[in-house]
């Protein structure tokens, strides 16, 4: 096993992880804006991780640039729509989990 | 083998998993954004039975456009459904349980899945269109080919119910039933947030290409008119949703939507009656191009493909603002 697959196969398992992770949190967090970051971990490094990896596989450079285009988008959309989320519950007057509430 | 039935179980376990959810829950906007999760995961199907073009258009309307309209229409009405009360529930379920089991029933006659002997293989215009296409119509994507060129009158039927459903829509609940009627100026609009105000005006143009790109690729790749066209809507939503709507009708006036969604399936129409003033059949290419049928049927499909983006197009937008410019009555 080269190095780069070796690479490849730590990016795609820390990948995988912050999306497993991310599931977890959305379902243990107890309060809007932790389960909204939960998801956006999922969606941002997780499946950027996971994007990277796969570049690293080998692949055409027409299949790359296609992941790369894929990787860009994420980085801009998904941070946003987090973004948005908490903003607007925070508009709208949802309330912040402190120690010792219960979850909501 | 294994990992692929793996992959299918799974899909439609969550697919089963969320229609239950949705079948139970009484909160509308949760069940339009799990709605869209169905039509996701029933594209991510359709890409596994390697129908791409299907489950480019499930994911264009299905994710995209549909979803927008069902939040616009919430907007006007309840976010809650009302309790159904028990007896009334009865009929209901014995509606679903017969329309269910008939459709079990049906599918027993259905051929095993992959099966070599099933009429669809055997069908001597299976054949026709998968090696004739190539030399007839000349374009790689078989799909296209059988949409726009063979079945060229089939899909003037389906814009033709695009239109006319747009102008039902529009003629009940939109502009043309109470022209009058506009929604008070919103008291914030989302281009205050200089973060979605920064990125749409990024994406924007991307997905304006993209629309672009899906047109004019179809007769090489997955995509064509229906697909451009939701995305070409999709652009307009968003531009719509985030600067606001007066802003939005600056942009694209409502004339110039009405103008598009006549024109589309007119250039579509017009299409058919010149290749039958040039001597061929309603909507035949070839004659197009005399002595070179290829760039003939080239030319008829990219007409074609503009002319059904053009009208979708048109008439998602025109929904949408239509349902946003509403006032809304509870």
């Amino acid at each position: 096993m080269n190095p780069v697959e070796l690479l490849s196969g730590v990016l795609l398992g820390a990948g995988a992880l912050f999306v497993v992770s991310g599931g977890v949190g959305l379902l243990r967090f107890p309060d809007f804006y932790t389960r909204n970051h939960a998801v956006g971990v999922t969606d941002s490094i997780g499946a950027g991780l996971i994007l990277v990896g796969l570049l690293l596989q080998p692949i055409s450079w027409q299949t790359a640039v296609r992941l790369l285009i894929i990787l860009l988008f994420m980085t801009l959309t998904s941070p946003t729509a987090a973004h948005i989320l908490a903003h607007a519950a925070r508009r709208d007057g949802v309330p912040v989990w402190h120690e010792g509430y219960r979850r909501r | 083998m294994t990992t692929f039935a793996l992959i299918n179980v799974t899909l439609l376990g969550i697919l089963l998993a969320t229609a239950l959810a949705i079948a139970r829950m009484r909160a509308l906007y949760e069940a339009t954004m799990l709605a869209a999760l169905l039509s996701l995961v029933t594209a991510t199907l359709f890409v596994l039975l390697d129908a791409v073009d299907v489950a480019f258009t499930e994911a264009a309307v299905g994710v995209g456009i549909s979803t927008v309209l069902l939040l616009g229409v919430l907007a006007l009405t309840r976010s809650w459904e009302a309790v159904t009360s028990q007896r009334r529930r009865l009929p209901g379920l014995l509606v679903v349980v017969l329309a269910g089991g008939a459709l079990v029933y049906a599918s027993q006659d259905l051929p095993a899945f992959g099966a070599a002997d099933s009429p669809v293989q055997l069908h001597p215009v299976t054949d026709a269109y998968l090696y004739e296409s190539q030399d007839e119509v000349g374009i790689p994507n078989t799909v296209t080919a059988v949409l726009a060129s063979y079945r060229a009158l089939d899909t003037l039927g389906e814009l033709v119910v695009v239109f006319t459903a747009g102008l039902a829509v529009l003629s009940v609940l939109g502009p043309l039933a109470r022209p009058e009627q506009t929604r008070p100026g919103a008291d914030f609009h989302l281009a205050d947030y200089r973060v979605i105000r920064v990125i749409t005006r990024l994406l924007l143009p991307f997905i304006l290409v993209f629309a672009l790109y899906v047109l004019f690729h179809g007769e090489y790749g997955p995509g064509g008119g229906f697909q451009a066209g939701v995305i070409f809507a999709t652009g307009a939503v968003l531009y719509g949703l985030v600067f606001g709507l007066d802003r939005a009708q600056q942009v694209i006036p409502s004339w110039a939507l009405w103008l598009f969604i006549c024109l589309g399936l007119l250039l579509y129409l017009g299409l058919g009656v010149a290749t039958m003033l040039l001597g061929g059949s309603f909507l035949d290419y070839d004659v197009l191009s005399p002595g070179h049928p290829e760039t003939g049927q080239h030319l008829g499909i990219l007409l074609v493909e503009m002319a059904i983006g053009t009208t979708v197009s048109a008439v998602m937008a025109m929904i949408f603002f239509s349902f946003a410019s509403r006032g809304a009555s509870r």
